[in-house]
């Protein structure tokens, strides 16, 4: 079981701005959703890949890129050609 | 560019998100032909927002591998399907912008996510359309609206440039109302491309042959068990009997890893979702946050006031399923359970050449009937295998119960698109 502190607290680790009015729906719909899940107890077993599996590399070369103007139009705020980002600290 | 063609649609059933009045077309295999594009498939200047408001507005500055390649192929761009947002549902009523309405009967949902496709398709604005399926998304619509979709087998349609929501699962494929055009619009996409590291250099040449003399069929019982619709079960058992008679042989078989796949399925999917759309900020595109709160109380804000109900559940659900002390519990064993499910196929596919049962286990939804999340997600139980073992699969409509479209499924063994396709063409010529 869940509870609504839990929901509001996984809520706030994925910025996800749960309302509190929604908390009480979420937290129910949550609950009968990990209660399902519940049937993967009964799978045995741990976690190793039968097949094999291998990474994709390739070398970092540069290539051609799109223009600076075309990438930041989509960015609702800029400064001299930069994306402007919150401050963080 | 050789041309261009007007395209007006009446767009009764709010197929489409955005459409070109006029666009141009080449030479090619698709010259002329105007073919609808699911809105989570980058296109180049034209607005992509995988029915979410939180890409409201952006538009891409560069083509998907598979848009350029429609493009090569002479293919007009004729316009952007609706969706269920980011591609979580089953019905495409999860959009920002309205849901699609089932063609075949109004009051109820096209199936989803790819439901604005399959609508575009079924009501003859287009003749094909490409979707994408993560588990279920494109032969689900089929299914629902009575048209054709193929899942093609992981890594042969290259998936740079589709906007990522659960990168292991998904796969980008085609939907038209014959087997025939899913075939051609299957050869355009399919094929190696440098910017997808999962792709494969498996091209797709093919002709339908509609030939099943000696083909192997196997019969899961769970297609046919707890869950499914009485009616629709012996629609399909009637179009497998069609097949015998063609000459095909069919082998009882059971998946008993399907008792637990849908929750691996679940838990993965939103796993992944967590962290895709953990992307999404406002900061590179998207809705402007307000710079005068911390960056974790705007993010919070935007995040919040732009991603849907089931969004917003599905990146909690991963979130949730990921964190440490449930890892184990949760993600490690979907994992597992993924493996035995890729198993199962694996030791039936020694036996049989395909396997067939019902695309979904109802008939299309009323609109809104689904309102619960779970019930919504137990609709997806025969469509989520395919996708965890990376296999083929099809759907062609093979007969109505209650007056509406019922969907035949046709899986393969990993690779061999080419035979799923045959079996559904032949069927299709034996019924038409």
């Amino acid at each position: 079981m869940v509870t609504e502190n839990d929901v509001q607290h996984i809520a706030e680790l994925a910025d996800v701005g749960i309302s509190t009015e929604e908390l009480g729906t979420f937290t129910h719909q949550f609950n009968a959703i990990l209660e399902y899940f519940d049937i993967l107890d009964r799978v045995e077993g741990s976690e190793q890949a039968e097949r094999e599996l291998y990474n994709v590399l390739r070398e970092d070369v540069v290539e051609p890129s799109l223009p600076q103007e075309e990438v930041l139009r989509n960015a609702p705020y800029k400064e001299d050609g930069f994306i402007k980002a919150p401050r963080v600290m | 560019m050789d041309g261009s063609i007007t395209f007006a649609p009446d767009d009764r059933y709010n197929a489409f998100l955005s459409t070109s009045t006029s666009a141009p077309h080449g030479t090619g295999k698709l010259s002329g032909v105007a073919v609808a594009v699911k809105d989570n498939i980058s296109t180049r200047g034209i607005e992509t927002t995988c029915a979410s408001k939180i890409l409201k507005g952006y538009i891409p500055p560069y083509d998907a591998h598979v848009v350029g390649l429609l493009k090569a192929a002479g293919a007009t761009i004729a316009g952007k399907t609706n969706m269920d947002e980011f591609g979580m549902g089953t019905t495409t009523e999860n959009s920002a912008f309205g849901p699609t309405l089932n063609p075949c009967d109004t009051t109820r949902v096209p199936g989803g996510s790819s439901g604005g496709s399959a609508a575009a398709v079924a009501a003859g604005i287009v003749r094909m359309a490409l979707g994408s399926d993560t588990g279920g998304s494109i032969r689900c619509p089929a299914a629902f609206c009575g048209i054709v979709g193929l899942k093609p087998s992981y890594g042969r349609v290259s998936r740079y440039g589709l906007i990522a929501y659960s990168n292991s699962l998904e796969q980008i494929g085609p939907l038209g109302k014959t087997v025939t055009d899913v075939s051609t619009l299957m050869s355009v996409i399919a094929g190696y491309d440098r910017h997808d590291s999962t792709s494969q250099n498996k091209p797709y040449n093919h002709t339908p042959k509609a030939d099943v003399k000696g083909l192997k069929i196997g019969i899961p019982q769970e297609y046919f068990g707890k869950g499914v619709d009485p009616d629709v079960a012996a629609v399909v058992k009637k179009a497998i009997g069609r097949l015998e008679e063609l000459g095909a042989t069919t082998v009882p078989c059971s998946i008993p890893s399907m008792e637990y796949a849908l929750a691996a399925y679940y838990v993965t999917c939103t796993s992944e979702a967590s962290s895709n759309l953990a992307r999404f900020d406002g900061v590179r595109y998207g809705p402007a946050p307000d710079w005068k709160k911390s960056w974790h109380d705007a993010f919070r804000d935007v995040r919040g006031s732009s991603f849907g109900a089931e969004v917003r559940r599905r990146i909690m659900l991963g979130t949730f399923a990921l964190s440490s002390g449930y890892y184990g519990k949760y993600y490690a064993k979907a994992q597992v359970a993924r493996e035995n499910v890729r198993a199962d196929f694996n030791r039936i596919f020694r036996d049989v050449d395909v396997i067939a049962g019902p695309t979904m286990p109802t008939i299309a939804f009323k609109l809104k009937e689904k309102s619960d999340p779970l019930s919504m997600y137990l609709a997806d139980i025969l469509t989520v295998p395919a996708n965890l073992a990376g296999i083929p699969s099809i759907s062609v409509p093979c007969g109505k119960s209650q007056g509406m479209p019922v969907g035949l499924q046709i899986m393969g063994r990993m690779f061999e698109d080419e035979r799923v396709v045959d079996v559904a063409y032949a069927y299709e010529q034996a019924v038409n």
